[in-house]
Protein backbone atom coordinates (compact mmCIF):
# COMPACT_ATOMS: atom_id res chain seq x y z
CA UNK A 1 0.00 0.00 0.00
CA UNK A 2 1.25 3.49 -0.58
CA UNK A 3 0.40 7.04 0.88
CA UNK A 4 -0.20 5.17 4.61
CA UNK A 5 0.08 8.52 6.21
CA UNK A 6 -2.74 9.54 4.40
CA UNK A 7 -5.16 6.75 5.80
CA UNK A 8 -8.58 7.85 7.63
CA UNK A 9 -8.80 5.93 11.09
CA UNK A 10 -11.82 4.09 9.55
CA UNK A 11 -9.74 2.74 6.67
CA UNK A 12 -6.43 1.76 8.39
CA UNK A 13 -8.70 -0.18 11.18
CA UNK A 14 -10.13 -2.11 8.09
CA UNK A 15 -6.75 -2.43 6.62
CA UNK A 16 -5.04 -3.52 10.01
CA UNK A 17 -7.92 -6.36 10.55
CA UNK A 18 -7.54 -7.44 6.84
CA UNK A 19 -4.22 -8.03 7.18
CA UNK A 20 -3.20 -5.41 4.22
CA UNK A 21 -1.10 -3.80 6.38
CA UNK A 22 0.39 -3.89 9.92
CA UNK A 23 0.57 -0.76 12.51
CA UNK A 24 4.31 -1.22 12.27
CA UNK A 25 4.47 -0.64 8.63
CA UNK A 26 1.57 2.17 9.76
CA UNK A 27 3.91 3.80 12.45
CA UNK A 28 7.10 3.49 10.55
CA UNK A 29 5.30 5.59 7.43
CA UNK A 30 4.21 8.13 10.09
CA UNK A 31 7.03 8.66 12.09
CA UNK A 32 9.19 8.95 8.57
CA UNK A 33 6.36 11.65 7.55
CA UNK A 34 7.25 13.27 11.09
CA UNK A 35 11.02 13.36 10.35
CA UNK A 36 10.22 14.82 7.34
CA UNK A 37 8.13 17.86 8.71
CA UNK A 38 10.06 19.55 11.18
CA UNK A 39 9.77 22.38 9.57
CA UNK A 40 5.89 22.96 10.24
CA UNK A 41 6.94 23.02 13.96
CA UNK A 42 3.98 20.23 15.21
CA UNK A 43 5.50 17.28 17.09
CA UNK A 44 8.01 18.65 19.63
CA UNK A 45 8.93 15.30 21.69
CA UNK A 46 9.09 12.63 18.89
CA UNK A 47 8.43 9.22 20.83
CA UNK A 48 9.72 6.39 18.16
CA UNK A 49 10.91 3.84 20.68
CA UNK A 50 7.20 4.12 22.80
CA UNK A 51 5.67 3.72 19.39
CA UNK A 52 7.32 0.83 17.92
CA UNK A 53 6.93 -0.64 20.90
CA UNK A 54 2.97 -0.09 21.01
CA UNK A 55 2.83 -0.90 17.61
CA UNK A 56 4.36 -4.58 18.06
CA UNK A 57 1.86 -4.97 20.35
CA UNK A 58 -0.77 -3.91 18.32
CA UNK A 59 -0.07 -6.06 15.81
CA UNK A 60 0.14 -9.28 18.11
CA UNK A 61 -3.36 -8.36 19.52
CA UNK A 62 -4.85 -7.89 15.73
CA UNK A 63 -3.38 -11.20 15.17
CA UNK A 64 -4.88 -12.40 18.01
CA UNK A 65 -8.38 -11.23 17.24
CA UNK A 66 -8.42 -9.10 20.19
CA UNK A 67 -8.55 -5.66 18.08
CA UNK A 68 -10.47 -2.83 19.60
CA UNK A 69 -11.08 -0.04 16.52
CA UNK A 70 -7.98 2.02 17.38
CA UNK A 71 -5.94 -0.87 17.94
CA UNK A 72 -2.52 0.17 15.50
CA UNK A 73 -3.69 3.32 15.06
CA UNK A 74 -0.86 6.03 15.41
CA UNK A 75 -1.76 9.36 16.76
CA UNK A 76 -0.10 12.59 17.75
CA UNK A 77 -1.01 13.57 21.37
CA UNK A 78 -1.00 17.53 22.20
CA UNK A 79 1.12 18.58 24.84
CA UNK A 80 -1.11 19.22 27.30
CA UNK A 81 -1.65 15.75 28.32
CA UNK A 82 0.30 13.82 30.79
CA UNK A 83 1.83 10.75 29.24
CA UNK A 84 3.98 8.86 31.66
CA UNK A 85 7.72 8.95 31.45
CA UNK A 86 7.54 11.52 28.39
CA UNK A 87 7.83 15.51 28.52
CA UNK A 88 4.77 17.05 29.11
CA UNK A 89 5.12 20.40 29.59
CA UNK A 90 2.08 22.25 28.03
CA UNK A 91 4.32 24.41 25.92
CA UNK A 92 5.60 26.05 28.91
CA UNK A 93 9.24 26.68 30.14
CA UNK A 94 7.65 26.42 33.70
CA UNK A 95 7.70 22.84 32.97
CA UNK A 96 10.55 22.15 31.61
CA UNK A 97 12.18 18.79 31.96
CA UNK A 98 8.73 17.29 33.64
CA UNK A 99 8.04 13.88 32.53
CA UNK A 100 5.22 12.92 34.79
CA UNK A 101 4.86 9.90 36.69
CA UNK A 102 1.41 8.84 35.89
CA UNK A 103 -1.06 9.08 32.42
CA UNK A 104 -3.95 10.96 31.97
CA UNK A 105 -7.11 9.13 32.04
CA UNK A 106 -7.51 9.78 28.18
CA UNK A 107 -4.44 8.60 26.91
CA UNK A 108 -4.33 5.47 28.86
CA UNK A 109 -7.75 4.84 27.29
CA UNK A 110 -6.68 5.83 23.97
CA UNK A 111 -3.49 3.51 24.60
CA UNK A 112 -5.76 0.10 26.58
CA UNK A 113 -7.43 0.20 23.16
CA UNK A 114 -3.94 -0.28 21.47
CA UNK A 115 -3.68 3.41 19.87
CA UNK A 116 0.50 3.85 19.26
CA UNK A 117 1.84 7.37 20.28
CA UNK A 118 3.92 8.95 18.31
CA UNK A 119 4.75 11.77 20.06
CA UNK A 120 4.23 15.29 21.37
CA UNK A 121 2.34 18.20 19.71
CA UNK A 122 2.71 21.81 19.76
CA UNK A 123 0.18 24.10 21.40
CA UNK A 124 0.10 27.92 22.90
CA UNK A 125 1.57 27.99 26.56
CA UNK A 126 -1.08 26.37 28.59
CA UNK A 127 -3.57 26.05 25.97
CA UNK A 128 -3.78 30.11 26.27
CA UNK A 129 -4.10 31.68 22.28
CA UNK A 130 -5.43 31.49 19.16
CA UNK A 131 -2.12 31.15 16.65
CA UNK A 132 0.32 28.81 18.27
CA UNK A 133 2.42 31.64 18.91
CA UNK A 134 2.69 31.99 22.65
CA UNK A 135 4.26 28.50 22.64
CA UNK A 136 7.73 28.09 24.38
CA UNK A 137 8.87 25.79 21.25
CA UNK A 138 8.55 28.21 18.90
CA UNK A 139 5.25 28.16 16.38
CA UNK A 140 3.61 25.49 14.53
CA UNK A 141 2.52 26.48 11.38
CA UNK A 142 -0.05 25.35 8.64
CA UNK A 143 0.54 23.34 6.22
CA UNK A 144 -2.03 25.57 3.87
CA UNK A 145 -0.84 28.16 1.79
CA UNK A 146 -2.13 31.08 0.10
CA UNK A 147 -1.86 29.56 -3.22
CA UNK A 148 1.72 30.38 -4.28
CA UNK A 149 2.63 32.33 -1.54
CA UNK A 150 5.41 31.47 1.06
CA UNK A 151 3.72 33.33 3.73
CA UNK A 152 3.82 31.80 6.84
CA UNK A 153 0.25 31.02 8.18
CA UNK A 154 -0.94 30.42 11.95
CA UNK A 155 -2.59 26.79 11.98
CA UNK A 156 -4.79 28.10 14.69
CA UNK A 157 -4.74 27.68 18.68
CA UNK A 158 -4.73 26.62 21.28
CA UNK A 159 -4.13 22.96 19.24
CA UNK A 160 -2.03 24.08 16.68
CA UNK A 161 0.45 21.35 16.36
CA UNK A 162 -2.46 18.95 16.54
CA UNK A 163 -4.43 20.57 13.33
CA UNK A 164 -1.14 21.37 11.81
CA UNK A 165 0.01 17.23 12.04
CA UNK A 166 -3.18 15.82 11.14
CA UNK A 167 -3.91 18.30 8.01
CA UNK A 168 -0.10 17.06 6.73
CA UNK A 169 -0.99 13.57 7.24
CA UNK A 170 1.52 13.36 10.03
CA UNK A 171 -0.43 10.98 12.21
CA UNK A 172 -3.97 9.64 11.68
CA UNK A 173 -5.57 11.52 14.37
CA UNK A 174 -4.84 13.64 17.46
CA UNK A 175 -5.78 14.94 20.60
CA UNK A 176 -6.54 17.98 21.31
CA UNK A 177 -8.29 20.31 24.06
CA UNK A 178 -10.90 23.03 23.58
CA UNK A 179 -11.33 25.70 26.90
CA UNK A 180 -12.83 28.90 24.35
CA UNK A 181 -12.87 27.15 20.97
CA UNK A 182 -9.39 25.44 21.15
CA UNK A 183 -10.17 22.57 18.93
CA UNK A 184 -12.60 23.95 16.64
CA UNK A 185 -11.19 26.85 15.47
CA UNK A 186 -7.60 24.97 14.04
CA UNK A 187 -9.46 22.24 12.79
CA UNK A 188 -11.26 24.77 10.34
CA UNK A 189 -7.91 26.96 9.83
CA UNK A 190 -6.68 23.38 8.49
CA UNK A 191 -9.64 21.93 6.77
CA UNK A 192 -9.77 18.95 9.47
CA UNK A 193 -12.64 18.02 11.81
CA UNK A 194 -12.51 18.48 15.40
CA UNK A 195 -15.30 17.72 18.37
CA UNK A 196 -15.28 19.45 22.13
CA UNK A 197 -17.98 17.14 23.62
CA UNK A 198 -20.10 18.02 26.64
CA UNK A 199 -18.45 19.07 29.45
CA UNK A 200 -18.03 15.95 31.70
CA UNK A 201 -18.04 13.56 28.63
CA UNK A 202 -14.26 13.03 28.85
CA UNK A 203 -12.33 12.77 32.02
CA UNK A 204 -9.79 15.82 32.46
CA UNK A 205 -7.32 13.93 35.09
CA UNK A 206 -4.00 14.45 33.99
CA UNK A 207 -4.85 17.01 31.70
CA UNK A 208 -2.61 20.30 32.24
CA UNK A 209 -5.66 22.36 33.88
CA UNK A 210 -6.13 25.82 32.22
CA UNK A 211 -10.22 26.64 33.13
CA UNK A 212 -11.62 23.77 35.11
CA UNK A 213 -15.00 24.61 34.04
CA UNK A 214 -14.52 25.21 30.40
CA UNK A 215 -11.67 22.75 29.85
CA UNK A 216 -13.05 19.47 27.52
CA UNK A 217 -10.97 17.14 26.02
CA UNK A 218 -11.66 16.10 22.14
CA UNK A 219 -10.22 14.46 18.66
CA UNK A 220 -8.94 16.11 15.95
CA UNK A 221 -9.29 13.72 12.65
CA UNK A 222 -9.40 13.70 8.83
CA UNK A 223 -13.05 13.18 9.00
CA UNK A 224 -16.62 13.38 11.01
CA UNK A 225 -15.91 8.69 11.04
CA UNK A 226 -13.01 9.45 12.50
CA UNK A 227 -14.16 11.82 14.90
CA UNK A 228 -16.79 9.30 16.09
CA UNK A 229 -14.02 6.32 16.64
CA UNK A 230 -11.51 8.30 18.14
CA UNK A 231 -14.50 10.16 20.51
CA UNK A 232 -15.62 6.91 21.72
CA UNK A 233 -12.28 5.35 23.01
CA UNK A 234 -11.48 9.37 25.05
CA UNK A 235 -14.96 9.61 26.60
CA UNK A 236 -16.33 7.66 30.02
CA UNK A 237 -16.85 8.36 33.78
CA UNK A 238 -13.83 8.69 35.38
CA UNK A 239 -14.19 8.35 39.14
CA UNK A 240 -10.64 10.54 39.36
CA UNK A 241 -12.56 13.50 38.08
CA UNK A 242 -15.40 14.29 39.73
CA UNK A 243 -16.88 16.43 37.30
CA UNK A 244 -16.88 13.37 34.96
CA UNK A 245 -20.48 12.42 33.85
CA UNK A 246 -21.11 8.53 35.14
CA UNK A 247 -23.61 7.87 31.55
CA UNK A 248 -22.77 5.72 28.99
CA UNK A 249 -20.82 5.79 26.11
CA UNK A 250 -22.87 4.97 22.81
CA UNK A 251 -21.75 3.81 19.34
CA UNK A 252 -21.12 7.32 18.07
CA UNK A 253 -19.79 5.76 14.64
CA UNK A 254 -23.34 3.31 14.15
CA UNK A 255 -25.14 6.60 14.66
CA UNK A 256 -23.77 8.05 11.62
CA UNK A 257 -26.61 7.21 8.73
CA UNK A 258 -26.62 10.31 7.39
CA UNK A 259 -30.25 11.16 7.72
CA UNK A 260 -31.86 14.43 8.99
CA UNK A 261 -34.98 14.72 8.05
CA UNK A 262 -36.85 16.36 10.14
CA UNK A 263 -33.88 17.59 12.22
CA UNK A 264 -34.59 21.28 13.23
CA UNK A 265 -31.68 23.22 12.78
CA UNK A 266 -31.36 27.01 14.33
CA UNK A 267 -29.86 29.69 12.46
CA UNK A 268 -28.63 32.00 15.70
CA UNK A 269 -29.22 36.01 14.26
CA UNK A 270 -26.54 37.07 16.92
CA UNK A 271 -23.54 35.46 14.82
CA UNK A 272 -24.24 37.92 12.20
CA UNK A 273 -21.25 39.93 13.40
CA UNK A 274 -20.72 43.64 11.78
CA UNK A 275 -17.52 43.73 9.62
CA UNK A 276 -18.11 39.70 8.69
CA UNK A 277 -15.60 38.84 5.36
CA UNK A 278 -18.23 37.96 2.59
CA UNK A 279 -16.76 34.86 2.37
CA UNK A 280 -18.03 33.64 5.90
CA UNK A 281 -21.24 34.67 5.16
CA UNK A 282 -21.46 32.78 1.55
CA UNK A 283 -20.58 29.97 3.41
CA UNK A 284 -22.71 29.70 6.13
CA UNK A 285 -25.44 30.18 3.61
CA UNK A 286 -24.18 27.22 1.59
CA UNK A 287 -24.10 25.12 5.17
CA UNK A 288 -27.85 26.24 5.80
CA UNK A 289 -28.79 25.27 2.11
CA UNK A 290 -26.73 22.01 2.40
CA UNK A 291 -28.50 20.83 5.44
CA UNK A 292 -32.10 21.89 4.32
CA UNK A 293 -31.41 19.95 1.00
CA UNK A 294 -30.62 17.32 3.21
CA UNK A 295 -34.14 16.95 4.55
CA UNK A 296 -33.92 19.30 7.72
CA UNK A 297 -36.06 22.26 9.20
CA UNK A 298 -34.14 25.54 9.04
CA UNK A 299 -35.59 27.92 11.93
CA UNK A 300 -34.15 31.22 12.35
CA UNK A 301 -33.42 31.43 16.29
CA UNK A 302 -31.90 34.25 18.82
CA UNK A 303 -29.28 33.75 21.29
CA UNK A 304 -29.44 37.14 23.05
CA UNK A 305 -26.58 37.02 25.32
CA UNK A 306 -24.20 36.18 22.75
CA UNK A 307 -22.29 39.36 22.23
CA UNK A 308 -21.66 38.81 26.55
CA UNK A 309 -19.79 35.68 25.98
CA UNK A 310 -16.54 36.23 24.96
CA UNK A 311 -16.08 39.58 27.91
CA UNK A 312 -17.54 36.79 30.42
CA UNK A 313 -15.23 34.14 29.12
CA UNK A 314 -11.89 36.64 29.88
CA UNK A 315 -13.30 36.90 33.38
CA UNK A 316 -14.12 33.44 34.05
CA UNK A 317 -11.24 31.22 32.32
CA UNK A 318 -8.51 34.23 33.76
CA UNK A 319 -9.94 33.52 37.39
CA UNK A 320 -9.66 29.82 37.12
CA UNK A 321 -6.38 30.06 35.24
CA UNK A 322 -4.46 32.35 37.70
CA UNK A 323 -5.81 29.70 40.72
CA UNK A 324 -5.10 26.48 38.85
CA UNK A 325 -1.77 27.75 37.65
CA UNK A 326 -0.78 28.82 41.18
CA UNK A 327 0.93 25.10 41.82
CA UNK A 328 3.63 26.38 39.30
CA UNK A 329 5.91 27.95 42.19
CA UNK A 330 9.10 26.28 41.54
CA UNK A 331 8.80 23.37 44.31
CA UNK A 332 7.67 20.15 43.15
CA UNK A 333 8.59 20.00 39.34
CA UNK A 334 9.54 21.97 36.20
CA UNK A 335 11.74 25.35 36.23
CA UNK A 336 13.14 27.17 39.83
CA UNK A 337 14.56 30.46 38.95
CA UNK A 338 18.71 30.74 40.00
CA UNK A 339 18.70 32.97 43.69
CA UNK A 340 20.82 35.77 44.19
CA UNK A 341 22.60 36.07 47.90
CA UNK A 342 19.66 36.56 50.62
CA UNK A 343 16.93 35.35 48.42
CA UNK A 344 14.09 34.16 50.49
CA UNK A 345 10.68 32.10 49.24
CA UNK A 346 8.62 34.78 48.26
CA UNK A 347 11.42 36.02 45.60
CA UNK A 348 12.05 31.99 44.80
CA UNK A 349 8.21 32.11 43.27
CA UNK A 350 8.47 35.87 41.99
CA UNK A 351 11.64 35.22 39.78
CA UNK A 352 10.15 31.17 39.09
CA UNK A 353 7.38 32.60 37.60
CA UNK A 354 7.97 35.40 35.69
CA UNK A 355 11.24 33.11 33.68
CA UNK A 356 8.68 30.24 33.36
CA UNK A 357 5.86 31.66 32.12
CA UNK A 358 5.80 33.98 28.75
CA UNK A 359 3.65 37.10 28.31
CA UNK A 360 0.52 35.99 27.82
CA UNK A 361 0.36 33.53 30.47
CA UNK A 362 1.41 35.90 33.06
CA UNK A 363 -1.20 38.56 31.72
CA UNK A 364 -4.05 35.99 31.93
CA UNK A 365 -2.84 35.12 35.64
CA UNK A 366 -2.89 38.61 36.40
CA UNK A 367 -6.18 39.38 34.95
CA UNK A 368 -7.39 36.38 37.07
CA UNK A 369 -5.63 37.79 40.12
CA UNK A 370 -7.10 41.14 40.10
CA UNK A 371 -11.00 39.96 39.21
CA UNK A 372 -10.69 37.82 41.85
CA UNK A 373 -9.43 39.81 44.51
CA UNK A 374 -10.85 41.89 47.75
CA UNK A 375 -13.60 44.41 46.62
CA UNK A 376 -13.50 43.07 42.57
CA UNK A 377 -15.12 39.53 43.06
CA UNK A 378 -18.76 40.76 42.91
CA UNK A 379 -18.02 43.26 40.77
CA UNK A 380 -16.65 40.82 37.92
CA UNK A 381 -16.16 37.18 38.80
CA UNK A 382 -20.19 36.80 40.27
CA UNK A 383 -20.95 38.93 37.49
CA UNK A 384 -19.68 36.86 34.69
CA UNK A 385 -21.03 33.75 36.38
CA UNK A 386 -24.51 35.54 36.71
CA UNK A 387 -24.06 36.07 32.60
CA UNK A 388 -22.81 33.09 31.91
CA UNK A 389 -26.46 31.90 33.49
CA UNK A 390 -28.02 33.82 30.72
CA UNK A 391 -25.98 32.38 28.37
CA UNK A 392 -26.55 28.91 29.02
CA UNK A 393 -30.15 29.47 29.62
CA UNK A 394 -30.22 30.91 25.82
CA UNK A 395 -29.26 27.96 24.19
CA UNK A 396 -31.73 25.92 26.92
CA UNK A 397 -34.57 28.54 25.87
CA UNK A 398 -34.14 27.30 21.76
CA UNK A 399 -33.64 23.46 22.59
CA UNK A 400 -36.91 23.69 24.26
CA UNK A 401 -38.58 25.07 21.24
CA UNK A 402 -37.18 21.78 19.08
CA UNK A 403 -33.77 22.71 17.76
CA UNK A 404 -31.56 19.92 17.26
CA UNK A 405 -28.68 21.54 16.16
CA UNK A 406 -27.34 25.11 15.86
CA UNK A 407 -25.61 25.89 12.29
CA UNK A 408 -23.09 28.83 13.11
CA UNK A 409 -19.47 29.70 10.94
CA UNK A 410 -16.59 28.18 13.22
CA UNK A 411 -13.85 31.33 12.92
CA UNK A 412 -14.35 34.84 12.07
CA UNK A 413 -11.78 34.44 8.86
CA UNK A 414 -9.58 31.90 7.35
CA UNK A 415 -5.99 31.27 9.14
CA UNK A 416 -4.08 34.51 9.24
CA UNK A 417 -0.36 35.55 9.16
CA UNK A 418 2.25 34.21 11.73
CA UNK A 419 4.11 36.97 13.27
CA UNK A 420 1.96 39.83 12.85
CA UNK A 421 2.62 42.36 15.88
CA UNK A 422 -0.74 41.84 18.22
CA UNK A 423 -0.68 44.81 20.27
CA UNK A 424 -4.38 44.77 21.92
CA UNK A 425 -4.64 41.16 23.03
CA UNK A 426 -8.38 41.74 22.90
CA UNK A 427 -7.97 41.82 19.10
CA UNK A 428 -6.72 37.67 19.21
CA UNK A 429 -9.42 37.13 21.92
CA UNK A 430 -12.10 38.06 19.08
CA UNK A 431 -11.07 34.82 17.24
CA UNK A 432 -13.45 32.93 19.50
CA UNK A 433 -16.29 34.42 19.17
CA UNK A 434 -18.41 31.97 17.30
CA UNK A 435 -16.99 28.82 19.72
CA UNK A 436 -16.59 30.20 23.30
CA UNK A 437 -20.38 30.19 23.75
CA UNK A 438 -20.49 26.31 24.16
CA UNK A 439 -17.98 25.96 26.63
CA UNK A 440 -19.74 28.75 28.35
CA UNK A 441 -22.86 26.46 28.02
CA UNK A 442 -20.56 23.22 28.26
CA UNK A 443 -22.28 21.92 25.08
CA UNK A 444 -20.58 19.56 22.48
CA UNK A 445 -19.79 21.51 19.48
CA UNK A 446 -18.04 20.31 16.28
CA UNK A 447 -15.78 21.80 13.52
CA UNK A 448 -16.62 20.57 10.22
CA UNK A 449 -14.36 21.98 6.53
CA UNK A 450 -17.29 23.04 4.31
CA UNK A 451 -15.51 24.99 1.71
CA UNK A 452 -12.47 26.96 0.72
CA UNK A 453 -11.99 31.03 0.26
CA UNK A 454 -10.65 32.84 -3.01
CA UNK A 455 -7.15 32.25 -1.76
CA UNK A 456 -6.88 28.42 -1.31
CA UNK A 457 -7.62 28.31 2.36
CA UNK A 458 -9.89 25.84 4.28
CA UNK A 459 -13.47 27.77 5.90
CA UNK A 460 -15.16 25.32 8.17
CA UNK A 461 -18.53 25.22 9.69
CA UNK A 462 -20.15 24.65 13.31
CA UNK A 463 -22.35 22.79 14.67
CA UNK A 464 -23.51 23.03 18.57
CA UNK A 465 -25.50 19.98 19.62
CA UNK A 466 -28.14 19.37 23.16
CA UNK A 467 -26.10 18.37 25.93
CA UNK A 468 -24.83 14.76 25.57
CA UNK A 469 -26.02 14.36 22.10
CA UNK A 470 -23.19 13.92 20.81
CA UNK A 471 -23.98 10.85 18.55
CA UNK A 472 -27.14 13.06 16.78
CA UNK A 473 -24.78 15.97 16.53
CA UNK A 474 -21.73 13.50 14.73
CA UNK A 475 -24.46 12.85 12.69
CA UNK A 476 -25.47 15.72 11.18
CA UNK A 477 -21.93 16.83 10.58
CA UNK A 478 -21.64 13.95 9.05
CA UNK A 479 -25.00 14.97 6.24
CA UNK A 480 -23.25 18.16 6.29
CA UNK A 481 -19.82 16.49 5.58
CA UNK A 482 -21.46 14.29 2.82
CA UNK A 483 -23.01 17.61 0.93
CA UNK A 484 -20.00 19.58 1.31
CA UNK A 485 -17.72 17.10 -0.16
CA UNK A 486 -14.84 18.55 0.94
CA UNK A 487 -11.58 17.09 -0.21
CA UNK A 488 -8.98 19.34 -1.03
CA UNK A 489 -5.30 19.11 0.77
CA UNK A 490 -2.70 20.92 0.97
CA UNK A 491 -0.25 20.89 -1.87
CA UNK A 492 2.99 19.29 -0.05
CA UNK A 493 6.19 21.90 0.37
CA UNK A 494 7.52 20.67 3.29
CA UNK B 1 -11.89 51.70 34.20
CA UNK B 2 -8.38 52.21 34.09
CA UNK B 3 -5.62 50.48 35.94
CA UNK B 4 -2.77 52.83 37.42
CA UNK B 5 1.15 51.93 38.06
CA UNK B 6 0.11 51.31 41.84
CA UNK B 7 -2.54 48.64 40.98
CA UNK B 8 -0.48 46.76 38.47
CA UNK B 9 2.20 46.67 40.84
CA UNK B 10 0.01 44.92 43.66
CA UNK B 11 -1.61 42.65 41.05
CA UNK B 12 1.89 41.56 39.95
CA UNK B 13 2.84 41.24 44.14
CA UNK B 14 -0.26 39.28 44.49
CA UNK B 15 -0.17 37.11 41.69
CA UNK B 16 3.99 36.27 43.01
CA UNK B 17 4.88 37.68 39.21
CA UNK B 18 7.93 39.75 39.30
CA UNK B 19 7.10 42.47 37.16
CA UNK B 20 10.34 45.22 36.64
CA UNK B 21 9.34 48.75 37.23
CA UNK B 22 10.01 50.02 33.69
CA UNK B 23 7.72 47.08 32.66
CA UNK B 24 4.70 48.18 35.01
CA UNK B 25 3.17 51.34 32.87
CA UNK B 26 2.85 48.95 29.68
CA UNK B 27 1.23 46.19 31.72
CA UNK B 28 -1.41 48.96 33.29
CA UNK B 29 -1.82 49.74 29.68
CA UNK B 30 -2.60 45.86 29.31
CA UNK B 31 -5.41 45.73 32.21
CA UNK B 32 -7.04 48.65 31.06
CA UNK B 33 -7.68 47.57 28.23
CA UNK B 34 -8.56 44.38 28.87
CA UNK B 35 -11.01 45.57 31.41
CA UNK B 36 -12.04 47.95 29.12
CA UNK B 37 -13.39 44.87 27.30
CA UNK B 38 -14.64 43.18 30.35
CA UNK B 39 -16.99 46.09 31.19
CA UNK B 40 -19.42 45.81 28.72
CA UNK B 41 -20.70 42.86 31.06
CA UNK B 42 -22.00 46.14 33.36
CA UNK B 43 -24.87 46.63 30.35
CA UNK B 44 -26.26 42.82 31.31
CA UNK B 45 -29.04 43.13 33.69
CA UNK B 46 -28.30 40.15 36.29
CA UNK B 47 -31.27 41.17 38.78
CA UNK B 48 -32.29 38.00 40.51
CA UNK B 49 -29.95 35.58 38.20
CA UNK B 50 -27.97 32.90 40.42
CA UNK B 51 -24.70 32.96 39.49
CA UNK B 52 -23.66 29.54 37.51
CA UNK B 53 -21.84 26.85 39.64
CA UNK B 54 -21.98 23.53 37.83
CA UNK B 55 -21.80 23.22 33.94
CA UNK B 56 -24.25 20.13 34.01
CA UNK B 57 -26.78 19.94 36.03
CA UNK B 58 -25.61 16.91 37.87
CA UNK B 59 -24.88 15.65 41.46
CA UNK B 60 -21.34 14.98 42.12
CA UNK B 61 -19.85 12.01 43.23
CA UNK B 62 -19.10 11.14 46.62
CA UNK B 63 -16.59 8.43 47.42
CA UNK B 64 -15.41 6.98 50.36
CA UNK B 65 -12.84 8.90 52.37
CA UNK B 66 -10.08 5.64 52.36
CA UNK B 67 -7.06 6.07 51.40
CA UNK B 68 -6.42 4.24 47.97
CA UNK B 69 -2.63 5.53 47.40
CA UNK B 70 0.40 6.23 48.77
CA UNK B 71 3.87 4.49 49.24
CA UNK B 72 5.93 6.60 46.30
CA UNK B 73 7.94 9.14 48.01
CA UNK B 74 10.25 8.68 44.97
CA UNK B 75 8.04 9.78 42.29
CA UNK B 76 6.79 12.68 44.02
CA UNK B 77 10.06 13.80 44.24
CA UNK B 78 11.34 12.80 40.84
CA UNK B 79 10.25 15.64 39.53
CA UNK B 80 11.58 18.67 41.69
CA UNK B 81 13.86 20.88 41.19
CA UNK B 82 15.33 20.42 44.80
CA UNK B 83 14.64 17.57 46.78
CA UNK B 84 17.14 16.68 49.56
CA UNK B 85 16.55 13.17 52.14
CA UNK B 86 12.75 13.03 51.38
CA UNK B 87 12.09 16.08 51.04
CA UNK B 88 11.22 19.39 48.79
CA UNK B 89 13.74 21.86 49.49
CA UNK B 90 13.32 25.37 49.57
CA UNK B 91 14.98 28.58 50.65
CA UNK B 92 15.03 29.51 54.78
CA UNK B 93 11.28 30.56 55.54
CA UNK B 94 11.59 31.10 59.08
CA UNK B 95 14.39 33.10 61.03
Amino acid sequence: MTDLTKLKIAEARDALRNGDVSSVELTEACLAAIDKADVLGAFVHKTPEVAMGQAKSADDRIKAGDAPDLCGIPLGIKDLFCTKGVPSQAASAILNGFKPEYESTVTSQLFDAGAVMLGKLNMDEFAMGSSNETSTYGNAINPWRRGNDDTALTPGGSSGGSASAVAADLCLGATGTDTGGSIRQPAAFTGITGIKPTYGRCSRWGIVAFASSLDQAGPMTKDVRDAAIMLEAMCGHDPKDSTSADLAVPNFEAMLTGDIKGKVIGIPREYRMDGMPDEIEALWADGRKMLEDAGAVIKDISLPHTKYALPAYYVIAPAEASSNLARYDGVRYGHRAKLAQGDGITEMYEKTRAEGFGPEVQRRVMVGTYVLSAGFYDAYYNRARKVRTLIKKDFEDVFAQGVDAILTPATPSAAFELGKEHTDPVEMYLNDVFTVTVNLAGLPGISVPTGLDKQGLPLGLQLIGRPWEEGDLLNTAYALEQAAGFVAKPTQWW
Amino acid sequence: MSIDIETAARVAKLARIRVEDDALPALAQEFSNILGFIEQLNEVDVEGVEPMVSVEPMRLKRRKDAVTDGGMQDKILANAPDAREGFFAVPKVVE
